[in-house]
This record gives structure tokens, C-alpha cells and sequence, in this order.
């Protein structure tokens, strides 16, 4: 048994086409990918979105924006 | 890969695209360090960021579905359908998109296409850097990268392409497919965006807003000009027989190509690429008295302007069309920044967008006639076809899906960052435990100092 469909190199190379783990299961694994690529906007955008909240409020310490806007 | 030459020529050319997909990195990084350079201090973490998240969000995306659109849509949607046949072999789920021993060009040449992605989404990121929301910038950076820039591909950058054929557009290296394009994108952005802090007088007078470290930017922009080597090369079919290309050429001479399969060599674009650049540099020194960013820029604004023809031009020519383009340029940037008010931060719309809309035109006329393919019954190069192409590339692909997208972001407020967050800076807002553990050790090391040492007599 090989997850790559081979299990020694004894073969004829024009006899060989993919050698990835898996084949087959290629539309589970881009169902797999695009989850996650979807899923990380998703997380991201929450992130975001809390961390300006709570910067906004911070924000109103008027010194410590004076000691950033001086920063440059 | 039966046969010696057969084998030959075809690890050659995949170890040619790994090459310029190496070289092309380097565009990244100057990119990179070109924002950070012109940011201010307190938002350099956050420009960073944003700008290298673009390039994994960019590749899995080009990976499910860019690829596919640029075999699938030469003639779609205007004048045929989505053509199934080549698509399918691109698809994310396809047995050639992956380590396959039966196929040795689909991932390099992936590759090489993806990273004039980065490219496109990278331009967008420098325009609006210090006020924009990762988030925001990450959705377009996705669409430029992934969907627009790549339909203009396959429209206009495709052998197959209809624009090709039946505009008898020409755009060898990209002056309209990638600049052009992404200078329209930032455009049709950074006007719904709106201009940072400080950036206008209250009588509209716009104010300079300094880089912070000069040095950067100056690395940033060579280690561009450094990598558009390996994009001009990634532009090119490194070697292909007449009956490969299986058009009108006849005889047995190999030649390198241009994206379309019609004759240029490495030698003659090289000859183009120096001379374009110096035309840029000069006519930019000159333009702008020795204005030493705008000089660094023009140099890579020339090459722009000059790249659509830069398969076929004089290098006389090249320079000539550079230094025209980048006068037209540097003037265009100034009367649009006073007249509507807009903030491109790093110049990104004038060096890309226009640079890419000039060279287009230019072309038109001084390639006028020329054959756009080798194969027969497509329109030869015209300046009609150009100005229509470069319509497509800055208005049409790039500055109305980034205004509608961008009024949609502005409209549920996830366009742009708090006000507040503006002032005080990114790197206090979403990167703040970089700021904090500084601020932590910092204090540390003070306490450790009072504590343990004393100062001398």
C-alpha cells in the first residue's frame, strides 16, 4: 500500500502522471482549502474589527496620541 | 519527454520561469520595504503586514480559481463562451496542478503568472497605506489579484486572446495588463477613501508627507528594478520551434517569444529594458529638479511606459517613449492630486496607471501595423485597438470594480480606520503587542539600570 499510488520506482517515467498523496481525493481537498482561505477572512475581520474598537476608545488619552503624532 | 531535445528544452524552460519566479520576489520585498520606508513610525508594522499578507491570500486564490480564468476566459464573455477544454487542465482539482511527472511547465508557469499578481495587488496596497483597514485592502487585493488583472490576461496577455485578435492589441511586457490595471484599481480606491490626515490645507494646497527613512525607500525601488528584470524575462517563451507555435511562421528556426507567440529575443528586451529606464531616469530628473523620489519612480515609470513595446522598439526608441512618459506622467499626478484631491501615497496611480495607459497609446503609433500574433487573421497593432485596450485596463478592469467595491466597504464602514486610530497609528491599534512589549522591556531595562548600576563620579 502507498498513499502515492506507487510503491517502488521500478516503472517506465512516460508511464507516470501525478505522484501526490491522495489522488482522487482532489475536490475534497479544495473544498478543504477554501474553507479555510474563507474562514481566515472571517477570523481576520472579527480581529480587526474589536481591536479598532478598543483602540478608538483608547485613543481619547489625548498625551499618548500628542507622543505619537511627534513620533512622525 | 520523450527524445534528448524534447527533454532539454522542456526542463530548460522550467528551470527558466523558476528563475524569473525568484527574481520576481524581489519585487515583493522592495514593494515591502518601499511602503514601510514611506510610512510613518507609528504605522509600520501594520504597512507590513498588510502588504505581505497579500502575497499568501493572493496565491491559494490564484491557486482556486485565478489560474482557471486565464485559460478559460480569452473570449468570454463577448464573443464565445468559457472555453472548458483548456480551463480544465488549471482547475485547483486537476491532476496537472500538483507534482506530476508527466508535466513539468503548469506550476513554473503558475508561478510566474502569480507573481505579476502580487504585483497588481502590491501596486493597490502602497496607494493607501496609514488609513486603510487590513481587512479592506485584503478583500482587494484578492480581486485585483485573482479576478481582474487575470481576466485582462486572458482578454489581452493570451495568444487566444480577443482582444488580440480583434483589436490587435499589443501589450508585450505589461504596461496595460498589470500597471495600467492596478494603477486604475488604487485609483477608483483611494478615491473613495479619501486622503490621510494632513494631507490637504484647509485651502486644498496638498502637503508633501515625507518618508520617514529615505534610505528604505531608495532599496525599496532598486530591489523593484532588480526583480522587473525576472518579470521581463517570466514575459517571455524562452525557446519554441515554428511548429510548436504552429502559426505562420515558416521554416525551422527556434526563436523566443512574447506572451503571444510572436518572435523577440532576451537580447533585444534587455537592450530595451536599460534604455527605458534611462530615458525614465533622465526625463525624471529633469521634470521634477532632481526630486529624488520622483526620479528613483520615474526610472521605473519609464520602463512601464516603454514595456508594452519594448518586444519590438529601437532602444532609442524605448528610451524616447520612457522619458515622454514619464513628463506626461509627473505632470498628470499633480494637476489630478490638486484637482480632485486625492492622496496616492507613494505615487502608485501616476508610476503604474497612467505610465501604463501612455505606453499603450504610444505604442499604437509607433508600432502601427505591426502583426499582434503570428497567427493569421488578427488585427495588426493599431493606435485605435490601444487606446480601447488601455480604456479596458485602467477604467473598465480596474477603477469601476474598485470604486463599486470600495463604496460597498465604505457604506457598512469597513472601508477605512477610526479617526482616532489614524492619529495615534496602526501599530498601537492592531499590532499593539509589538508596541507594548517594547514599551514592557523597555521599562525593564530602566528598572534594572536604576536598580543595579550607579552612575560614574
Amino acid at each position: 500500500m502507498s498513499t502515492i499510488g506507487y510503491e517502488s520506482w521500478a516503472v517506465d517515467l512516460a508511464d507516470v502522471g501525478p505522484i501526490y498523496p491522495f489522488q482522487g481525493s482532489e475536490m475534497i481537498m479544495v473544498a478543504i482549502g477554501v474553507a479555510f482561505w474563507i474562514g481566515w477572512h472571517r477570523i481576520q475581520f472579527q480581529r480587526e474589527d474589536e481591536h479598532l474598537k478598543r483602540a478608538s476608545k483608547r485613543a481619547l488619552d489625548h498625551e499618548k496620541v500628542q507622543k505619537s503624532v511627534e513620533r512622525y | 519527454m520523450d527524445g534528448n531535445l524534447n527533454a532539454l528544452t522542456t526542463v530548460f524552460t522550467e528551470f527558466y520561469y523558476w528563475v524569473t519566479v525568484v527574481f520576481m520576489f524581489l519585487i515583493h520585498v522592495g514593494f515591502c520595504m518601499y511602503e514601510v520606508g514611506a510610512s510613518r513610525r507609528r504605522n509600520h508594522m501594520h504597512t507590513l503586514m498588510k502588504n505581505v499578507m497579500v502575497i499568501p491570500l493572493v496565491t491559494v486564490t490564484f491557486f482556486f480559481f485565478g489560474w482557471w480564468i486565464y485559460w478559460a476566459f480569452p473570449m468570454f464573455p463577448f464573443f464565445g463562451g468559457l472555453d472548458h477544454e483548456m480551463g480544465a487542465g488549471n482547475l485547483p482539482w486537476a491532476e496537472t496542478m500538483g507534482p506530476n511527472a508527466a508535466d513539468r511547465i503548469t506550476g513554473v508557469f503558475w508561478a510566474a503568472f502569480l507573481l505579476f499578481s502580487w504585483t497588481a495587488a502590491s501596486i493597490v496596497s502602497g496607494a493607501v497605506i496609514e488609513r486603510i483597514r487590513s481587512s479592506a485592502l485584503w478583500v482587494h487585493a484578492v480581486l485585483i489579484g485573482s479576478v481582474w488583472w487575470i481576466i485582462d490576461a486572458a482578454w489581452g496577455w493570451h495568444y487566444d486572446g480577443w482582444m488580440v485578435k480583434f483589436l490587435g492589441y499589443h501589450d508585450a511586457y505589461a504596461s496595460g495588463v498589470i500597471h495600467a490595471i492596478a494603477g486604475g484599481y488604487a485609483l477608483g480606491v483611494i478615491y473613495v477613501l479619501g486622503p490621510r490626515i494632513g494631507k490637504f490645507a484647509a485651502d486644498g494646497t496638498p502637503r508633501d508627507i515625507p518618508p520617514h527613512n529615505p534610505w528604505m525607500l531608495t532599496i525599496g525601488i532598486f530591489l523593484i528594478y532588480t526583480g522587473f528584470w525576472g518579470f521581463y524575462a517570466a514575459c517571455n517563451v524562452p525557446a519554441i520551434s515554428p511548429e510548436a507555435i504552429g502559426g505562420q511562421i515558416t521554416g525551422t528556426t527556434w526563436t523566443a517569444t512574447n506572451i503571444y507567440l510572436a518572435p523577440t529575443s532576451l537580447s533585444g528586451i534587455t537592450f530595451n529594458f536599460l534604455m527605458s529606464m534611462s530615458g525614465g531616469l533622465m526625463a525624471a530628473y529633469l521634470v521634477s529638479r532632481g526630486d529624488a523620489f520622483w526620479t528613483f519612480s520615474g526610472g521605473l515609470a519609464g520602463v512601464i511606459t516603454a514595456s508594452a513595446g519594448n518586444d519590438l522598439y529601437h532602444p532609442i526608441q524605448a528610451m524616447l517613449v520612457a522619458a515622454v512618459g514619464v513628463v506626461i506622467i509627473y505632470r498628470l499626478h499633480h494637476w489630478v492630486e490638486r484637482r480632485f484631491k486625492l492622496d496616492d501615497a507613494v505615487g502608485a496611480v501616476a508610476v503604474h496607471g497612467y505610465a501604463g495607459v501612455v505606453g499603450l497609446i504610444i505604442a499604437g503609433f509607433v508600432l502601427w501595423g505591426a502583426p499582434s500574433s503570428p497567427f493569421e487573421g488578427y488585427a495588426t497593432v493599431n493606435p485605435l485597438g490601444q487606446l480601447i485596450g488601455a480604456m479596458i485596463m485602467f477604467f473598465g478592469l480596474g477603477f469601476l470594480p474598485a470604486l463599486a467595491v470600495s463604496k460597498i466597504q465604505a457604506a457598512l464602514g469597513v472601508l477605512r480606520i477610526p479617526e482616532e486610530v489614524e492619529l495615534e497609528g496602526l501599530d498601537f491599534a492592531e499590532h499593539h503587542a509589538y508596541e507594548d512589549a517594547k514599551e514592557a522591556i523597555i521599562e525593564a531595562d530602566k528598572a534594572h539600570l536604576a536598580s543595579k548600576l550607579t552612575p560614574a563620579e
